[in-house]
């Protein structure tokens, strides 16, 4: 037993960094998770990524102006992806470009500001530090604004759930009766910005998405209800977190990836064997019986 | 209680799908919308409902919007979410219950009557990714029931569903009518226009004909119709129509 315990427990025991990237992880998860899961039942998963790459110059800017802070840099992002999503949204709604391609013209363009922006007045440190984070830096400063995204996050949803559903399910029929389509939905992309700018101070704007997406899209594999796939989705999320702190503890990995890695080998393994969607069960399944 | 068409035209860049069509549909009565592939009927109603910005003209409806249920194809509808039967139908309650209020212990009664009026009473819990064509679209009837409205728009109502589910839902239409709502319905077969229809207007783009069904589905107005569709041309002219005028 006391094997298990240097493995599992003493990392977390004996140092504080772990226990805050712990519950850095476990907050990530809580509002990361519902909301990849709505961005996949939205049929924007490629969103996501599209969001992360644009909050780049904003977190870039606040760094310029006040170097490594914490709150800087998350407005600055914030701002940013919030300001593609306008001008996307905006783009779509007055011209014939379709939502995703717009989202895709405007997040390149999001993304090459930023990186000239931290090319020309960083060193390359500080740019791996913005693309790849580092979830053991998570100060208490941090971890409050993670859980504060978390509770607004999961909040908001349960607010909105019901109209960002159904306009997901019957668009046509929610404008026929008068909802507010657009509203909701910017609300939401403030969700999804919110929930990346949050992440990637722990996993760097470019794994940020990660956590969001990967345990989002597994979830469906293994659930029939809403319900279900928001649990889950949380409970892969926060596997990996825990998963991930620990290979990166044990092996000296960097944390993100191996967090990110971990909830891709969580898909994979669902992919084969997962109840509801999974390859194996589907294949049994269909092998009926005579009556 | 009216519907009226003021010189309506809605446009796909530029070219008219709807052109110009001025008329007053029967009130209380039903009315089915008829016309080749491409005549802008699913057009019209998305206009009607306010889903699609007409060009110019208008659609003048004295019906309060939570007096008008609208049926969309069954294509415009994501089927893969994971929400079941009742929640869709429970979704016909928006204009009581809006984004966030209750739909209490009566909505649901309602719609679990519904529900039993089309049949799918055992279904309430299920998803609906697990439904037939022909079942989802009795649940999408269901979903008008609760709604409860004056005015109800059906756009193609009985494509990919089967002959007993299609007769089922025709006896709802005659019940619409019997209580005095008003019915109209995109519609592509002749003999459930004659049977169920008083009313028809036969577009193509234009109004071909508007009035009883048996004065409208003529062959002669049958043909014109069809020749008035095949007619798109990449560049046509500028239409002059001065809309406000006429």
């Amino acid at each position: 037993m006391l094997h298990l315990y240097d493995l599992l427990v003493a990392p977390f025991a004996e140092f504080g960094f772990m226990r805050r990237a712990l519950a850095g992880c476990l907050a990530l998860a809580l509002g990361s998770g519902p909301v990849g899961l709505m961005l996949v039942m939205r049929r924007m998963s490629l969103m996501g990524d599209a969001m992360s790459h644009a909050v780049l110059p904003g977190a870039a800017i606040g760094f310029l102006v006040a170097g490594l802070s914490l709150p800087a840099m998350s407005v600055g992002g914030f701002v940013a992806g919030v300001l593609v999503a306008l001008l996307a949204g905006l783009a779509t709604r007055f011209t014939g470009v379709k939502e995703d391609a717009s989202f895709a013209a405007f997040f390149l363009m999001s993304l090459a500001l930023g990186v000239l922006i931290v090319s020309k007045s960083g060193s390359n440190v500080d740019l791996m530090h913005i693309l790849f984070g580092s979830v053991l830096a998570v100060d208490s400063a941090a971890l409050v604004l993670i859980a504060s995204v978390a509770s607004l996050t999961l909040t908001t949803l349960a607010l909105i759930y019901r109209p960002l559903m159904l306009e997901s399910l019957d668009p046509v029929f929610m404008r026929a009766v008068g909802a507010k389509g657009g509203l909701w939905h910017l609300l939401f992309l403030m969700l999804v910005v919110l929930n990346l700018v949050a992440g990637f101070q722990a996993l760097g704007t470019l794994m940020a998405v990660g956590l969001m997406m990967l345990p989002a899209i597994t979830s469906r594999l293994w659930a029939h209800s809403v319900g279900g796939m928001m649990l889950t989705s949380v409970g892969v999320a926060f596997a990996s977190g825990l998963g991930g702190l620990l290979l990166s503890y044990h092996f000296e990995l960097p944390s993100g990836p191996a967090i990110i890695l971990l909830a891709g080998v969580a898909y994979l393994f669902s992919l084969l064997f997962a109840p509801v969607g999974g390859a194996l069960p589907r294949y049994i399944r269909s092998r009926h019986f005579e009556q | 209680m009216s519907v009226v068409l003021e010189n309506l035209t809605v446009s796909y860049q530029r070219h008219p799908a709807v052109h110009h069509v001025s008329g007053e549909f029967a009130d209380g009565e039903a009315t089915a919308i008829f016309g080749p592939n491409g005549a802008g009927k699913s057009t019209l109603l998305k206009a009607m409902v306010g889903a699609l910005r007409p060009d110019s003209g208008r659609a003048v409806m004295s019906h309060r919007r939570a007096d008008i249920a609208y049926l969309p194809q069954q294509s415009e509808i994501d089927r893969s979410l994971p929400i079941t039967v009742e929640d869709l139908v429970l979704s016909g309650l928006w204009h009581r219950s809006g984004a966030f209020g209750g739909v209490g212990r009566d909505g649901r009664m309602r719609v679990a009557e519904a529900l039993a009026t089309v049949g799918l009473s055992e279904f309430a819990r299920r998803p609906i990714a697990a439904l037939s064509s022909g079942q989802f679209q009795r649940v999408l009837f269901a979903r008008i029931l609760v709604q409860d409205a004056r005015l109800i728009l059906l756009d193609e109502p009985f494509n990919a569903v089967d002959a007993k589910t299609t007769y089922d839902l025709l006896a709802l239409v005659r019940r619409w009518r019997a209580e005095g709502r008003t019915v109209i319905a995109v519609l592509h077969d002749y003999e459930q226009v004659h049977a169920y229809f008083p009313y028809t207007l036969l577009m193509a783009r234009e109004v071909v004909a508007w009035g009883k069904t048996e004065t409208v589905l003529t062959d002669a107005n049958l043909r014109r119709a069809v020749e008035r569709a095949a007619h798109w041309q990449d560049r046509a002219p500028v239409c002059r129509v001065d809309g406000e005028a006429a």
